[in-house]
């Protein structure tokens, strides 16, 4: 059998490639690629006298950099927005690992269910969790004073929701109860892989179960973390419907809640009796971009690169 | 070597079983997961219980479980009264099996064209197709909506189902690439051998990356079905609206109505919620299958 | 379906070629549509699907209504997304002044210059939904609304209570209710801010700032937010705190109106609005009181704010349908209807009515005693960048926060006015 001259000889044009890759590219390109180019152009046109659409160049990024009405406002979505990553980054993800590692262990019983049940809030929808903890967190029910009352804390309540200083740190932990069960699952299926004989050859080295976690399995389950934080990245950049559903779109209180993807929406949309202003909206969307863009190139040739290496 | 290595080690193990120490560490990571465990489900059940109760006992016990006195299911009656969830569920159901189908379909044929051909351009397509992955579809949508405009399809599921196509399409194509690549080749080049065309050799490799195919319609799922933003912009209207946004605009309607507003959140997390149980096994298999490497 | 369209415009077009009386009284049967109303009032949905839907269908009984809302602070968000996509129902009820005159001029809303029944309703009716010019209005006036106190007179009464008359003795009245310790004084959060702004600073402000004189000094560049009246009524609003619940920082807009229905606070700042809301959930009576001047004052000023109309999609395709319903809505029978249905909504028409409500007749009653006025941002105001409702409500929920002083609020709202807007630089 001459395969490759077999190949070669009816080989006219792929059409068939074309028509394997045409649904996809055009779809895709259709709502995602040009949606994406379009509000990128958008950003760079600003309305005239006549509520038509001129182009302006830089003018509206230079606005929300420099503008004493916006930058203030996008500086503030930013840093929360930081806030809101690094909360995630430091709470939900060390949790969903320690709860992949106590759950990937062989000795612990009805591991299967433990993690059905954890896994539970990340299938709802924010809305709905949005609004459970609303009311949950209400003063008006009174639930989290008796849960605090039950550890003899009880003086410590707060209008959680209410105070500039706690409402973001609370939306943030909402944000990690719903969706801890992501990193888990990425931990639990990256540390169940590991194969058993290198664990156990440590073992009979001597080294303590904490020792083999972290000698071992953390340095295994490496690229795992940067996949997780990479994503836990690119998901709290543009995050918006908890924060929507909770504290609305003015992101109260005094902006403390407001994060990119809340300025972005009101900006847009306008509130209240503020009209929407969606050249300026695009312009927000396009520093989310660039932003994002930032993150996953750092990641893609920082720490992969490294990863790659240390794999090599 | 392994099999002399294996020998001590059984015995390790079921010795570690039994110390004092183990037993100890044992308790503590079931205590752990309990805690965790009923810090997941406090909400919810909660929320369950209360809505079965009148709008006195709500806030009076809120912890009780329902007792013949405090019945009351005037909230649910409001719900199926003032909210057609009915109808949510159905377009829920429409959109987000319309766009897996797309998803699936339109992904694995790209993802077989890419892992199968080698075509110039092959790597640069890839990389097209795959900056979607990172870059949130949201970002575009005051574009989409006027394109949707454009193309006359405000307020039809159809928009949902291809703008949920596309933001999915990135992702499905990268983890269907990889697998289709681990597909032997042998396999295909015998059909080829035997006569079998192009289109026919895609249909028989597609059974073989099942499980991809089940990971890819788990990540896609979720999200489609929970998502509040474009339902929200593209398609608010009250015959179009999914059960997330029905939801949301029934509590934002019935906002001071706590008996109500337990009902519906009931409602809309119950199905959920058994749906998810049922098909868990099938669920956590796709996250943890190590399709993301 | 085009063309089944098209024989209903034509129809719809012959059948208003008939003189009207044949057509409204016995030929609305035959007329076709459906039509679906925006709107903000989401605690009217069923005061609309039972009773005002009907009534219209009684005349009309081919053309189906449907009432579509949102929460107040979601509207104007979702209007505009819908009405820039082409896909916000035939009906929308408009805000007034600033908002939905921008609507007109974008073209979103259809002009009512010749509807049929719009003499019903007085130049002061119209004045929200009318351009600069006054050339074209917009949009059929439906209600006014009454800012004042709604109290729950059971708890008044056990507490040995009357009515506050003054400033001072509203202060003295939510001090004994602190002290005796049954009921929180007033039923108000700050987290949804709005409330913070409309039913505290707007609901006492005309009082200090004299009603329609600081309103239009305002406009013209006469009177400043950081002095006088309005920075009084800044200082006034500020000494409500000790007064508010626990955790008022984190209590939302309908939170405070369980606190009020459940019986937990005594005072509920707020308006005629709430009157249908609480009606259905109290087991206790309630009374109402206008907002009590200074000692000092002549005379007292209520906000009586013209608040909500509805206009017709200009991009409809039921027009036809779209302008009976709302030729309806400028009769007597809508009038009637729709101030008993939602007591607290008083009509803009010049309809001779009467009120079954004795809250909503105490509401009315003040007209009598007080000079009217609207809220301050309302008119013009809110034209420019910052915008001067948004910023109200930030500094009010601050102020009510005790992360803002008075002078500092006041300061913060003048600059942003100075801004943009000439009269005031």
């Amino acid at each position: 059998m001459n395969l490759a001259a077999k190949r070669s000889n009816r080989k006219p044009f792929p059409v068939h490639i074309l028509v394997f890759l045409a649904p996809a590219v055009i779809i895709y390109t259709a709502f995602m690629i040009y949606p994406l180019i379009d509000s990128l152009r958008l950003s760079l046109y600003a309305p005239n006298e006549n509520r038509e659409e001129v182009f302006v160049g830089l003018d509206n990024y230079q606005r929300l950099l420099t503008d004493d009405l916006w930058q203030p406002r996008l500086e503030g979505a930013i840093v929360n927005n930081i806030k809101f990553f690094a909360i995630h980054m430091l709470v939900q993800n060390p949790i969903g690992l320690l709860l992949a590692a106590l759950l990937s262990s062989q000795f612990i019983r009805g591991r299967s269910v433990y993690r059905t049940l954890i896994f539970t809030p990340t299938v709802l929808s924010v809305v709905l969790v949005g609004f459970i903890w609303r009311l949950i967190l209400s003063p008006l029910w009174g639930i989290s004073s008796d849960v605090l009352a039950v550890f003899g804390l009880e003086q410590y309540d707060k209008p959680w929701l209410g105070l500039e200083e706690t409402a973001l740190t609370t939306l943030s932990l909402i944000s990690v109860w719903q969706y801890v069960g992501i990193p888990m699952m990425l931990f639990l299926a990256a540390l169940i892989s590991i194969p058993d004989e290198l664990i156990e050859a440590a073992r009979v080295d001597g080294a303590t179960a904490w020792g083999v976690f972290w000698r071992i399995k953390f340095r295994l389950i490496l690229p795992t973390v940067g996949i997780v934080g990479v994503l836990t990245f690119v998901g709290n950049f543009n995050a918006f419907d908890l924060i929507y559903t909770i504290q609305k779109a003015t992101a109260g209180p005094n902006y403390s809640t407001d994060i990119l993807g809340t300025f972005f929406y009101r900006t847009f949309f306008g509130i209240q009796l503020q009209p929407g202003n969606p050249t300026m909206g695009a312009t927000i969307a396009g520093v989310m971009f660039l932003i994002i863009l930032t993150g996953v190139l750092l990641y893609m040739f920082g720490w992969q690169r490294r990863m790659l290496q240390i794999e090599l | 070597m392994i099999e002399a290595k294996r020998l001590p080690t059984t015995r390790t193990r079921a010795s570690r079983i039994f110390q004092p120490g183990h037993i100890l560490q044992l308790l503590g990571a079931h205590a752990i997961l309990l805690a965790y465990t009923a810090l997941a489900l406090f909400p919810v059940f909660l929320v369950v219980i209360n809505s079965v109760k009148g709008r006195r006992a709500i806030f009076a016990s809120p912890y009780a479980l329902p007792t013949p006195e405090t019945w009351d299911l005037v909230g649910y009656d409001t719900v199926l009264l003032r909210a057609d969830f009915e109808r949510y569920f159905v377009n829920s159901t429409i959109v987000t099996l319309g766009a897996l189908l797309l998803i699936l379909l339109a992904g694995s044929m790209a993802a077989y064209a890419l892992a199968e051909y080698k075509f110039p351009g092959n790597a640069v397509m890839g990389l097209y197709l795959a900056l979607g992955i990172m870059i949130p579809i949201r970002l575009g949508t005051i574009s989409i909506l006027r394109l949707v405009v454009r193309l006359g399809l405000p307020d039809t599921l159809l928009a949902l189902i291809l703008v949920f196509a596309a933001s999915g399409l990135p992702l499905a194509i990268f983890i269907l690439t990889q697998f289709m690549k681990q597909v032997p080749r042998d396999l295909k080049d015998a059909a080829r051998v035997d006569g079998a065309s192009e289109y026919r050799i895609y249909l028989m490799i597609l059974p073989l990356v099942r499980p991809a195919l089940g990971t890819v319609a788990v990540f896609n799922m979720i999200p489609i079905w929970n998502d509040l933003w474009f339902p929200l912009i593209l398609a608010p209207g009250e015959s179009t609206k999914t059960v997330t946004l029905g939801a949301q605009t029934f509590l934002g309607q019935f906002v001071n109505d706590w008996n109500a507003v337990l009902a519906s959140l009931t409602l809309a997390m119950v199905p959920m919620i058994i749906l998810y149980i049922i098909f868990s096994r099938q669920l956590i298999r796709g996250l943890t299958s190590g399709a993301i490497k | 379906m085009k063309r089944l369209l098209a024989l209903l415009v034509v129809t719809a077009m012959v059948l208003a070629l008939v003189p009207a009386s044949i057509t409204r009284a016995q030929d609305g049967s035959d007329i076709e549509g459906s039509l679906v109303i925006e709107s903000w009032r989401n605690d009217d949905k069923t005061i609309w699907e039972d009773v005002l839907i009907p009534a219209f269908q009684q005349h009309y009984p081919n053309i189906d209504v449907a009432f579509s809302s949102y929460l107040p602070q979601d509207y104007n968000a979702a209007l505009n997304a819908k009405l820039e996509g082409g896909t916000a129902g035939d009906l929308i009820t408009c805000r007034p002044f600033d908002l939905s005159l921008a609507l007109f001029q974008q073209g979103y809303l259809a002009s009512l210059n010749d509807l049929p029944g719009m003499e019903n309703f007085s130049d002061v009716a119209k004045s929200a939904w009318v351009t600069d010019d006054g050339s074209d209005v917009f949009c059929v006036p439906m209600a006014s609304v009454i800012h004042g106190f709604i109290y729950n007179q059971t708890a008044f009464e056990e507490l040995g209570l009357e009515e506050p008359v003054t400033e001072e003795a509203f202060l003295e009245l939510l001090q004994a209710i602190r002290d005796d310790g049954t009921y929180e004084p007033l039923a108000m959060g700050t987290v949804d801010q709005w409330e913070a702004a409309t039913m505290g600073y707007q609901n006492i402000g005309p009082n200090y700032w004299k009603g329609e004189e600081g309103r239009l000094g305002l406009i013209d560049g006469s009177a400043k937010y950081n002095e006088g009246g309005f920075l009084e009524a800044f200082e006034a609003l500020g000494r409500w705190q000790p007064f508010l619940p626990n955790g008022y920082q984190a209590l939302t807009y309908p939170d405070s109106q369980n606190l009020f229905a459940l019986g937990m606070a005594a005072i509920f700042p707020s308006g005629s609005w709430e009157i249908s809301v609480f009606s259905p959930l109290v087991d206790f009576e309630m009374g109402a009181f206008p907002p009590p001047p200074p000692a000092d004052a002549e005379t007292c000023y209520i906000s009586d704010h013209t608040d909500i109309a509805m206009g017709i999609n200009a991009a409809t395709e039921n027009m036809e349908a779209a302008r009976l319903f709302m030729e309806w809505m400028t009769t007597q029978e809508f009038a009637e209807l729709y101030s008993n249905a939602l007591p607290g909504f008083f009509s803009l028409s010049n309809h001779e009515i009467t009120l079954d409500d004795p809250l909503a007749q105490e509401f009315l009653s003040w007209r009598g005693q007080c000079e009217s006025t609207i809220r301050s941002s309302y008119q013009i105001l809110s034209r420019g960048e910052p915008n001067n409702e948004s910023q109200l409500w930030e500094v009010t929920a601050r102020l009510l926060n005790g992360e803002l002083s008075a002078q500092e609020a006041a300061d913060i709202v003048q600059e942003g006015l100075e801004n943009w807007y000439e009269p005031q630089q």
